[in-house]
Protein backbone atom coordinates (compact mmCIF):
# COMPACT_ATOMS: atom_id res chain seq x y z
CA UNK A 1 0.00 0.00 0.00
CA UNK A 2 1.35 3.52 -0.72
CA UNK A 3 0.56 5.73 2.20
CA UNK A 4 1.42 9.67 1.78
CA UNK A 5 2.31 11.73 4.67
CA UNK A 6 1.05 15.56 4.41
CA UNK A 7 1.21 17.99 7.25
CA UNK A 8 -2.00 20.54 7.04
CA UNK A 9 -2.08 23.70 8.59
CA UNK A 10 -5.88 24.72 10.05
CA UNK A 11 -8.10 26.78 11.19
CA UNK A 12 -11.25 26.72 12.94
CA UNK A 13 -13.52 28.52 15.15
CA UNK A 14 -12.21 28.14 18.80
CA UNK A 15 -15.29 26.76 20.43
CA UNK A 16 -15.82 23.29 22.03
CA UNK A 17 -16.54 20.39 19.29
CA UNK A 18 -14.89 22.23 16.56
CA UNK A 19 -11.45 19.75 16.94
CA UNK A 20 -12.64 16.77 16.43
CA UNK A 21 -15.02 17.56 13.96
CA UNK A 22 -12.20 18.72 12.10
CA UNK A 23 -10.21 15.00 13.33
CA UNK A 24 -13.19 12.75 12.36
CA UNK A 25 -12.48 13.23 8.52
CA UNK A 26 -9.44 12.09 8.53
CA UNK A 27 -9.98 8.82 10.20
CA UNK A 28 -13.00 8.61 7.82
CA UNK A 29 -10.59 8.45 5.24
CA UNK A 30 -8.30 6.24 6.75
CA UNK A 31 -5.80 8.24 7.93
CA UNK A 32 -3.51 8.22 10.77
CA UNK A 33 -2.60 10.85 12.50
CA UNK A 34 0.51 11.18 13.77
CA UNK A 35 0.93 14.57 15.34
CA UNK A 36 -1.49 17.72 16.34
CA UNK A 37 0.55 20.72 16.50
CA UNK A 38 -2.46 23.06 18.99
CA UNK A 39 -1.03 26.55 20.07
CA UNK A 40 -3.29 29.10 21.12
CA UNK A 41 -1.64 32.83 20.39
CA UNK A 42 -1.67 34.72 23.53
CA UNK A 43 -2.04 37.88 22.02
CA UNK A 44 -5.23 36.56 19.64
CA UNK A 45 -8.04 38.59 19.79
CA UNK A 46 -10.42 36.75 17.71
CA UNK A 47 -12.58 33.46 18.08
CA UNK A 48 -10.07 31.26 15.93
CA UNK A 49 -7.78 28.57 16.64
CA UNK A 50 -5.20 27.36 14.23
CA UNK A 51 -3.93 23.69 14.44
CA UNK A 52 -0.99 21.99 12.77
CA UNK A 53 -1.76 18.56 11.66
CA UNK A 54 0.62 15.44 10.35
CA UNK A 55 -0.94 12.79 8.64
CA UNK A 56 -0.65 9.83 6.87
CA UNK A 57 -3.34 8.44 4.39
CA UNK A 58 -3.77 5.90 1.63
CA UNK A 59 -2.68 7.56 -1.76
CA UNK A 60 -5.67 9.11 -3.97
CA UNK A 61 -7.72 10.13 -0.42
CA UNK A 62 -6.25 13.50 -0.08
CA UNK A 63 -8.60 15.69 -2.43
CA UNK A 64 -11.47 13.61 -0.72
CA UNK A 65 -10.16 14.82 2.46
CA UNK A 66 -10.07 18.47 1.45
CA UNK A 67 -13.33 18.38 0.63
CA UNK A 68 -14.94 16.35 3.88
CA UNK A 69 -13.00 19.35 5.90
CA UNK A 70 -14.22 22.26 3.92
CA UNK A 71 -17.79 20.60 4.32
CA UNK A 72 -17.44 20.50 7.98
CA UNK A 73 -16.13 24.44 7.81
CA UNK A 74 -13.07 23.84 8.59
CA UNK A 75 -10.36 26.17 6.65
CA UNK A 76 -7.48 24.86 5.34
CA UNK A 77 -4.89 27.67 5.37
CA UNK A 78 -1.98 25.60 3.61
CA UNK A 79 -1.23 22.22 2.99
CA UNK A 80 2.71 20.92 3.03
CA UNK A 81 4.46 18.93 0.50
CA UNK A 82 3.42 15.43 0.09
CA UNK A 83 5.54 12.69 1.06
CA UNK A 84 5.18 9.29 -0.23
CA UNK A 85 6.13 6.57 1.57
CA UNK A 86 5.37 2.59 0.82
CA UNK A 87 3.39 0.57 3.93
CA UNK A 88 3.41 -2.89 3.65
CA UNK A 89 2.07 -5.38 6.93
CA UNK A 90 3.12 -8.90 7.02
CA UNK A 91 2.35 -11.26 9.41
CA UNK A 92 5.13 -13.80 10.99
CA UNK A 93 4.18 -16.89 13.00
CA UNK A 94 6.48 -19.28 15.00
CA UNK A 95 9.02 -19.06 17.68
CA UNK A 96 9.18 -15.42 17.96
CA UNK A 97 11.09 -14.81 20.89
CA UNK A 98 13.66 -17.73 20.83
CA UNK A 99 14.35 -16.72 17.81
CA UNK A 100 15.34 -12.81 19.04
CA UNK A 101 12.68 -10.92 17.23
CA UNK A 102 14.53 -7.70 18.14
CA UNK A 103 17.48 -9.14 15.82
CA UNK A 104 14.36 -9.88 13.08
CA UNK A 105 13.18 -6.28 13.42
CA UNK A 106 17.05 -4.50 13.56
CA UNK A 107 17.46 -6.83 10.31
CA UNK A 108 14.71 -4.51 8.55
CA UNK A 109 15.98 -0.98 10.48
CA UNK A 110 19.22 -1.30 10.25
CA UNK A 111 18.91 -1.13 6.25
CA UNK A 112 18.99 2.19 6.36
CA UNK A 113 16.06 2.39 4.03
CA UNK A 114 12.99 0.65 5.63
CA UNK A 115 11.69 0.77 8.86
CA UNK A 116 9.40 -1.68 11.10
CA UNK A 117 6.99 0.87 12.04
CA UNK A 118 4.52 -1.17 14.26
CA UNK A 119 4.37 -4.24 16.10
CA UNK A 120 1.29 -6.45 17.16
CA UNK A 121 2.33 -9.71 18.87
CA UNK A 122 0.54 -12.33 20.83
CA UNK A 123 2.17 -14.86 22.59
CA UNK A 124 -0.64 -18.25 23.28
CA UNK A 125 1.64 -20.33 25.53
CA UNK A 126 5.55 -20.46 26.65
CA UNK A 127 6.08 -23.22 24.07
CA UNK A 128 3.42 -22.23 21.94
CA UNK A 129 4.02 -20.63 18.61
CA UNK A 130 3.67 -16.78 18.53
CA UNK A 131 2.30 -14.62 16.16
CA UNK A 132 3.10 -11.35 14.99
CA UNK A 133 1.75 -8.30 13.20
CA UNK A 134 4.72 -6.23 11.41
CA UNK A 135 4.17 -3.02 9.56
CA UNK A 136 7.12 -2.06 7.40
CA UNK A 137 7.91 1.48 6.00
CA UNK A 138 9.78 2.73 3.06
CA UNK A 139 10.52 5.57 0.64
CA UNK A 140 10.24 3.75 -2.24
CA UNK A 141 8.90 0.26 -3.98
CA UNK A 142 12.08 -0.99 -4.74
CA UNK A 143 13.20 -0.36 -0.73
CA UNK A 144 10.04 -2.26 0.23
CA UNK A 145 10.94 -5.49 -2.29
CA UNK A 146 14.14 -5.22 -0.63
CA UNK A 147 13.05 -4.93 2.77
CA UNK A 148 10.64 -7.77 2.40
CA UNK A 149 13.26 -10.39 0.55
CA UNK A 150 15.49 -9.40 3.65
CA UNK A 151 12.57 -10.53 5.90
CA UNK A 152 12.10 -13.68 3.68
CA UNK A 153 15.56 -15.12 4.26
CA UNK A 154 15.21 -14.33 8.44
CA UNK A 155 11.77 -16.66 8.01
CA UNK A 156 13.40 -19.41 6.46
CA UNK A 157 16.19 -19.15 9.00
CA UNK A 158 14.48 -18.92 11.81
CA UNK A 159 11.97 -21.38 10.67
CA UNK A 160 9.17 -18.76 10.57
CA UNK A 161 5.85 -18.64 8.79
CA UNK A 162 5.86 -15.48 6.48
CA UNK A 163 2.59 -14.50 5.39
CA UNK A 164 2.88 -11.42 2.62
CA UNK A 165 0.04 -9.50 1.80
CA UNK A 166 -1.61 -9.87 -1.76
CA UNK A 167 -0.49 -6.38 -3.04
CA UNK A 168 -0.38 -7.38 -6.63
CA UNK A 169 -4.03 -6.79 -7.62
CA UNK A 170 -4.80 -2.94 -7.32
CA UNK B 1 -23.25 -37.67 -30.49
CA UNK B 2 -21.48 -40.77 -28.64
CA UNK B 3 -19.25 -41.03 -26.02
CA UNK B 4 -17.44 -43.38 -23.83
CA UNK B 5 -17.50 -42.06 -19.63
CA UNK B 6 -14.19 -44.22 -18.22
CA UNK B 7 -14.70 -44.04 -14.48
CA UNK B 8 -17.37 -43.78 -12.57
CA UNK B 9 -17.12 -42.20 -9.25
CA UNK B 10 -18.78 -39.63 -8.25
CA UNK B 11 -18.40 -37.37 -10.48
CA UNK B 12 -19.05 -40.33 -13.35
CA UNK B 13 -22.19 -40.63 -12.35
CA UNK B 14 -23.55 -37.04 -11.94
CA UNK B 15 -22.12 -36.85 -15.39
CA UNK B 16 -24.13 -40.27 -16.24
CA UNK B 17 -27.34 -38.85 -14.63
CA UNK B 18 -27.39 -35.69 -15.94
CA UNK B 19 -26.71 -36.94 -19.75
CA UNK B 20 -29.81 -38.90 -18.72
CA UNK B 21 -32.05 -36.72 -17.67
CA UNK B 22 -31.16 -33.66 -19.99
CA UNK B 23 -32.05 -33.92 -23.53
CA UNK B 24 -28.72 -33.50 -24.78
CA UNK B 25 -29.13 -35.37 -27.98
CA UNK B 26 -25.49 -37.54 -26.22
CA UNK B 27 -25.66 -41.19 -26.08
CA UNK B 28 -23.13 -42.99 -23.98
CA UNK B 29 -22.23 -46.32 -25.88
CA UNK B 30 -19.40 -47.03 -23.66
CA UNK B 31 -18.73 -47.20 -19.52
CA UNK B 32 -15.70 -48.39 -17.47
CA UNK B 33 -14.87 -48.11 -13.85
CA UNK B 34 -11.81 -49.58 -11.94
CA UNK B 35 -13.21 -53.06 -12.33
CA UNK B 36 -15.47 -53.79 -14.71
CA UNK B 37 -16.97 -52.28 -18.38
CA UNK B 38 -19.83 -52.80 -20.86
CA UNK B 39 -20.27 -51.44 -24.02
CA UNK B 40 -23.25 -50.51 -26.17
CA UNK B 41 -23.45 -49.15 -29.58
CA UNK B 42 -27.01 -48.67 -29.64
CA UNK B 43 -26.68 -46.15 -26.19
CA UNK B 44 -26.19 -47.60 -22.59
CA UNK B 45 -29.22 -47.18 -20.57
CA UNK B 46 -27.55 -45.24 -18.26
CA UNK B 47 -30.41 -45.22 -14.84
CA UNK B 48 -30.01 -49.39 -15.39
CA UNK B 49 -26.04 -48.51 -15.37
CA UNK B 50 -26.52 -46.54 -12.29
CA UNK B 51 -28.59 -48.76 -10.19
CA UNK B 52 -26.41 -51.59 -10.97
CA UNK B 53 -23.34 -49.74 -9.48
CA UNK B 54 -26.00 -48.62 -6.79
CA UNK B 55 -26.13 -52.62 -5.57
CA UNK B 56 -23.59 -54.41 -6.78
CA UNK B 57 -20.58 -51.76 -6.92
CA UNK B 58 -19.81 -52.52 -10.33
CA UNK B 59 -21.35 -50.95 -13.64
CA UNK B 60 -20.76 -53.67 -16.33
CA UNK B 61 -19.31 -57.03 -16.92
CA UNK B 62 -16.14 -58.10 -15.44
CA UNK B 63 -14.51 -59.14 -18.36
CA UNK B 64 -14.62 -55.65 -20.20
CA UNK B 65 -11.62 -53.28 -19.29
CA UNK B 66 -11.50 -49.31 -19.61
CA UNK B 67 -9.02 -50.29 -22.37
CA UNK B 68 -11.54 -52.61 -24.26
CA UNK B 69 -14.21 -49.16 -23.72
CA UNK B 70 -11.50 -47.32 -25.37
CA UNK B 71 -10.28 -49.35 -27.98
CA UNK B 72 -13.71 -50.83 -29.01
CA UNK B 73 -16.69 -48.78 -28.24
CA UNK B 74 -17.97 -46.90 -30.82
CA UNK B 75 -17.82 -43.00 -29.68
CA UNK B 76 -16.95 -39.28 -30.50
CA UNK B 77 -15.77 -38.15 -27.51
CA UNK B 78 -13.95 -40.06 -24.57
CA UNK B 79 -14.99 -38.55 -20.84
CA UNK B 80 -12.02 -39.45 -18.45
CA UNK B 81 -13.43 -39.09 -14.47
CA UNK B 82 -11.05 -41.40 -13.39
CA UNK B 83 -8.91 -39.98 -9.95
CA UNK B 84 -6.03 -37.52 -10.02
CA UNK B 85 -2.66 -39.28 -9.71
CA UNK B 86 -0.12 -36.10 -9.04
CA UNK B 87 2.52 -38.51 -9.50
CA UNK B 88 1.63 -40.46 -12.59
CA UNK B 89 -0.92 -38.97 -14.50
CA UNK B 90 -2.48 -42.50 -14.13
CA UNK B 91 -4.39 -44.61 -15.56
CA UNK B 92 -5.99 -41.21 -17.11
CA UNK B 93 -2.76 -40.28 -18.97
CA UNK B 94 -2.81 -43.98 -21.05
CA UNK B 95 -6.25 -43.85 -21.39
CA UNK B 96 -6.14 -40.46 -22.76
CA UNK B 97 -3.94 -40.76 -25.00
CA UNK B 98 -4.42 -43.94 -26.41
CA UNK B 99 -7.89 -42.14 -27.43
CA UNK B 100 -6.41 -39.42 -29.09
CA UNK B 101 -4.53 -41.99 -30.96
CA UNK B 102 -7.66 -43.62 -32.21
CA UNK B 103 -8.72 -39.60 -33.14
CA UNK B 104 -11.24 -39.18 -30.27
CA UNK B 105 -11.81 -35.78 -28.63
CA UNK B 106 -11.13 -35.79 -24.82
CA UNK B 107 -12.91 -34.52 -22.02
CA UNK B 108 -11.39 -34.66 -18.61
CA UNK B 109 -12.19 -33.25 -14.85
CA UNK B 110 -8.52 -35.53 -14.28
CA UNK B 111 -5.80 -32.91 -13.40
CA UNK B 112 -2.78 -35.51 -13.34
CA UNK B 113 -2.62 -35.56 -17.14
CA UNK B 114 -3.01 -32.50 -17.91
CA UNK B 115 -0.49 -31.23 -15.23
CA UNK B 116 1.94 -33.66 -16.17
CA UNK B 117 2.03 -33.68 -19.90
CA UNK B 118 0.11 -31.00 -20.82
CA UNK B 119 2.40 -30.10 -23.88
CA UNK B 120 2.74 -33.61 -25.23
CA UNK B 121 -1.01 -34.17 -25.26
CA UNK B 122 -1.91 -30.62 -26.61
CA UNK B 123 0.66 -31.73 -29.27
CA UNK B 124 -0.69 -35.22 -29.97
CA UNK B 125 -4.32 -33.79 -29.99
CA UNK B 126 -3.41 -31.16 -32.65
CA UNK B 127 -1.67 -34.27 -34.71
CA UNK B 128 -4.54 -36.05 -34.51
CA UNK B 129 -7.20 -33.09 -34.94
CA UNK B 130 -8.76 -33.78 -31.82
CA UNK B 131 -10.32 -31.54 -29.22
CA UNK B 132 -8.42 -31.69 -25.75
CA UNK B 133 -10.61 -29.81 -23.06
CA UNK B 134 -9.96 -30.26 -19.14
CA UNK B 135 -12.87 -27.48 -17.68
CA UNK B 136 -13.91 -29.24 -14.88
CA UNK B 137 -10.53 -29.75 -13.71
CA UNK B 138 -9.43 -26.24 -12.16
CA UNK B 139 -12.40 -24.13 -10.28
CA UNK B 140 -15.11 -26.88 -10.64
CA UNK B 141 -18.13 -25.62 -11.76
CA UNK B 142 -16.55 -22.22 -12.64
CA UNK B 143 -15.96 -21.83 -16.78
CA UNK B 144 -12.60 -20.38 -16.55
CA UNK B 145 -11.17 -21.63 -19.61
CA UNK B 146 -14.10 -21.40 -21.68
CA UNK B 147 -13.74 -17.16 -20.21
CA UNK B 148 -9.86 -17.35 -20.92
CA UNK B 149 -10.10 -19.28 -24.47
CA UNK B 150 -13.25 -17.30 -25.66
CA UNK B 151 -14.45 -14.56 -23.88
CA UNK B 152 -11.14 -12.83 -23.14
CA UNK B 153 -9.66 -13.98 -26.72
CA UNK B 154 -7.35 -11.42 -27.62
CA UNK B 155 -6.48 -10.07 -24.04
CA UNK B 156 -3.01 -10.66 -23.20
CA UNK B 157 -3.39 -12.34 -19.56
CA UNK B 158 -0.87 -10.28 -17.05
CA UNK B 159 -1.79 -12.35 -14.20
CA UNK B 160 -4.17 -15.00 -12.40
CA UNK B 161 -4.88 -15.07 -8.84
CA UNK B 162 -6.63 -17.78 -7.31
CA UNK B 163 -8.91 -19.34 -4.14
CA UNK B 164 -8.44 -23.11 -6.23
CA UNK B 165 -9.08 -25.67 -2.78
CA UNK B 166 -11.97 -26.05 -1.11
CA UNK B 167 -11.30 -27.73 1.91
CA UNK B 168 -8.70 -25.22 2.94
CA UNK B 169 -10.69 -21.80 1.78
CA UNK B 170 -13.48 -23.63 4.40
CA UNK B 171 -10.75 -24.18 7.06
CA UNK B 172 -9.54 -20.77 6.75
CA UNK B 173 -12.81 -19.30 6.98
CA UNK B 174 -14.10 -21.23 9.91
CA UNK B 175 -10.69 -19.85 11.42
CA UNK B 176 -11.56 -16.28 10.70
CA UNK B 177 -15.26 -16.51 11.79
CA UNK B 178 -15.40 -18.77 14.76
CA UNK B 179 -11.82 -18.39 15.77
CA UNK B 180 -10.66 -22.17 15.34
CA UNK B 181 -7.87 -23.35 16.20
CA UNK B 182 -6.14 -25.27 12.44
CA UNK B 183 -6.58 -28.64 14.13
CA UNK B 184 -10.11 -27.80 14.99
CA UNK B 185 -11.28 -26.48 11.33
CA UNK B 186 -9.66 -29.72 10.14
CA UNK B 187 -11.53 -31.79 12.17
CA UNK B 188 -14.96 -30.04 11.28
CA UNK B 189 -14.18 -30.41 7.61
CA UNK B 190 -13.37 -34.06 8.05
CA UNK B 191 -16.94 -34.33 9.68
CA UNK B 192 -18.32 -32.23 7.01
CA UNK B 193 -16.93 -34.50 4.43
CA UNK B 194 -15.18 -31.62 2.91
CA UNK B 195 -11.27 -33.25 3.87
CA UNK B 196 -9.53 -36.08 3.14
CA UNK B 197 -8.68 -38.71 6.10
CA UNK B 198 -4.64 -38.10 4.48
CA UNK B 199 -5.43 -34.08 4.53
CA UNK B 200 -1.94 -33.21 3.26
CA UNK B 201 -2.90 -32.79 -0.53
CA UNK B 202 -5.18 -30.14 0.21
CA UNK B 203 -3.83 -28.71 3.58
CA UNK B 204 -0.31 -28.44 2.14
CA UNK B 205 -1.36 -25.90 -1.03
CA UNK B 206 -0.12 -29.28 -3.49
CA UNK B 207 -3.98 -29.85 -5.25
CA UNK B 208 -3.97 -25.59 -5.20
CA UNK B 209 -0.58 -25.83 -7.09
CA UNK B 210 -1.27 -28.39 -9.16
CA UNK B 211 -4.36 -26.58 -10.48
CA UNK B 212 -2.43 -23.55 -10.93
CA UNK B 213 0.05 -25.38 -12.61
CA UNK B 214 -2.34 -26.34 -15.42
CA UNK B 215 -3.97 -22.70 -15.27
CA UNK B 216 -0.34 -21.06 -16.34
CA UNK B 217 0.21 -23.65 -19.04
CA UNK B 218 -3.25 -22.96 -21.01
CA UNK B 219 -2.47 -19.31 -20.55
CA UNK B 220 0.91 -18.89 -21.12
CA UNK B 221 2.13 -22.71 -22.87
CA UNK B 222 5.36 -22.11 -20.66
CA UNK B 223 5.16 -25.38 -19.90
CA UNK B 224 5.97 -25.00 -16.16
CA UNK B 225 5.87 -28.51 -14.05
CA UNK B 226 4.37 -28.73 -10.08
CA UNK B 227 8.59 -28.56 -8.92
CA UNK B 228 8.05 -24.98 -10.01
CA UNK B 229 5.37 -24.02 -7.38
CA UNK B 230 6.94 -21.80 -5.07
CA UNK B 231 4.46 -23.88 -1.70
CA UNK B 232 3.49 -23.15 1.67
CA UNK B 233 0.51 -25.30 3.04
CA UNK B 234 -1.91 -23.49 5.56
CA UNK B 235 -0.97 -26.32 8.37
CA UNK B 236 0.87 -24.09 10.26
CA UNK B 237 -1.52 -21.01 10.43
CA UNK B 238 -2.43 -19.31 14.24
CA UNK B 239 -5.96 -18.52 15.18
CA UNK B 240 -4.10 -14.96 16.78
CA UNK B 241 -2.45 -14.62 12.92
CA UNK B 242 -6.44 -14.62 11.65
CA UNK B 243 -7.17 -12.01 14.30
CA UNK B 244 -4.22 -10.07 13.49
CA UNK B 245 -5.08 -9.55 10.38
CA UNK B 246 -9.02 -9.16 11.04
CA UNK B 247 -7.84 -6.13 13.02
CA UNK B 248 -6.87 -4.14 10.05
CA UNK B 249 -10.43 -5.28 8.72
CA UNK B 250 -7.97 -8.31 6.74
CA UNK B 251 -8.46 -11.92 6.17
CA UNK B 252 -6.30 -14.67 5.40
CA UNK B 253 -6.61 -16.79 2.31
CA UNK B 254 -4.77 -19.67 0.46
CA UNK B 255 -3.85 -17.59 -2.57
CA UNK B 256 -2.21 -19.32 -5.92
CA UNK B 257 -0.70 -16.76 -7.89
CA UNK B 258 1.31 -16.80 -11.72
CA UNK B 259 2.47 -13.73 -12.70
CA UNK B 260 5.26 -14.46 -15.30
CA UNK B 261 6.46 -10.99 -15.67
CA UNK B 262 7.51 -11.35 -12.26
CA UNK B 263 8.63 -14.41 -12.40
CA UNK B 264 5.98 -15.49 -9.28
CA UNK B 265 4.36 -18.80 -9.33
CA UNK B 266 3.44 -19.32 -5.98
CA UNK B 267 1.05 -21.15 -3.63
CA UNK B 268 1.12 -19.50 -0.08
CA UNK B 269 -1.54 -18.37 2.63
CA UNK B 270 -1.61 -14.60 1.89
CA UNK B 271 -3.10 -11.16 4.20
CA UNK B 272 -5.58 -10.19 1.75
CA UNK B 273 -8.64 -7.33 2.11
CA UNK B 274 -11.66 -8.44 3.12
CA UNK B 275 -13.65 -6.40 0.54
CA UNK B 276 -11.18 -8.33 -2.42
CA UNK B 277 -13.52 -9.98 -4.25
CA UNK B 278 -11.14 -13.17 -3.79
CA UNK B 279 -12.08 -13.72 -0.07
CA UNK B 280 -15.45 -16.24 -0.80
CA UNK B 281 -16.74 -18.19 2.06
CA UNK B 282 -16.74 -21.80 2.94
CA UNK B 283 -15.40 -24.29 -0.11
CA UNK B 284 -16.08 -21.63 -2.56
CA UNK B 285 -13.46 -21.34 -5.20
CA UNK B 286 -12.57 -18.18 -6.73
CA UNK B 287 -10.32 -16.75 -9.75
CA UNK B 288 -9.43 -13.59 -10.51
CA UNK B 289 -7.49 -12.96 -14.25
CA UNK B 290 -5.99 -9.75 -15.26
CA UNK B 291 -5.73 -8.89 -18.61
CA UNK B 292 -4.31 -5.95 -20.97
CA UNK B 293 -7.99 -4.58 -22.12
CA UNK B 294 -10.54 -6.53 -20.30
CA UNK B 295 -8.37 -5.26 -16.49
CA UNK B 296 -9.69 -7.65 -13.67
CA UNK B 297 -12.00 -10.02 -13.63
CA UNK B 298 -13.12 -12.32 -10.90
CA UNK B 299 -14.98 -15.25 -11.43
CA UNK B 300 -16.85 -17.75 -8.27
CA UNK B 301 -17.99 -20.79 -7.62
CA UNK B 302 -18.60 -24.08 -6.71
CA UNK B 303 -15.33 -25.72 -6.75
CA UNK B 304 -16.46 -29.12 -5.82
CA UNK B 305 -19.38 -31.46 -6.34
CA UNK B 306 -20.63 -34.11 -8.21
CA UNK B 307 -23.16 -32.54 -10.77
CA UNK B 308 -21.26 -29.06 -10.53
CA UNK B 309 -17.94 -31.27 -11.84
CA UNK B 310 -20.38 -32.67 -14.18
CA UNK B 311 -21.72 -28.98 -15.27
CA UNK B 312 -17.97 -28.33 -16.11
CA UNK B 313 -18.20 -31.38 -18.36
CA UNK B 314 -21.04 -31.14 -20.37
CA UNK B 315 -19.63 -27.43 -21.56
CA UNK B 316 -16.97 -29.29 -22.66
CA UNK B 317 -18.96 -32.08 -24.61
CA UNK B 318 -21.47 -29.47 -25.83
CA UNK B 319 -18.50 -27.23 -27.58
CA UNK B 320 -16.76 -30.20 -28.94
CA UNK B 321 -20.37 -31.30 -30.68
CA UNK B 322 -21.17 -27.94 -32.11
CA UNK B 323 -17.66 -27.41 -32.91
CA UNK B 324 -16.91 -30.79 -34.54
CA UNK B 325 -18.89 -33.34 -34.16
CA UNK B 326 -22.14 -31.65 -36.19
CA UNK B 327 -19.84 -30.48 -39.03
CA UNK B 328 -18.70 -33.56 -39.68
Amino acid sequence: MIVVQVSMKLEMKDSPGQLVAALKPMSDVGGNIIAVIHQRDPDATDDTLNVQIVLELPEGRLDDLVTMLKKQGVHIQRIGEERLLYQRTVILIGHLMHTDLSDTVDRIDSTGFAEVSELSMSMPAVNERSSSRLTIKSVTKDDMEDAVAILRTVAKEKDLLLIEPLEEIL
Amino acid sequence: MKVAIIGFGSVGRGVAEMIAKKDLGISVTGLADSKSGCIDPAGIDLFRVLEKKKKSGCCGDRNISALDVIKKAPYDALIDVTPTNAMTGEPGLGYVTQAIKKKKHIVTSNKGPIALAYKELRALAEKNGVALRYEATVGGAIPIFHTLGHGLAGNEILAVFGVLNGTCNYILTRMADEGLTYEQALLEAREMGYAEADPSYDVEGIDAAIKLVILANTIWGNGVKLDDVDRTGINLLTPDAMRLAEEEDCTVRLIAEAIPKKGFLRVAPRIIEKSNPLVVDGTLNAITIETDMAKEITLIGRGAGSIETASAILGDLLFIRDRYVERS
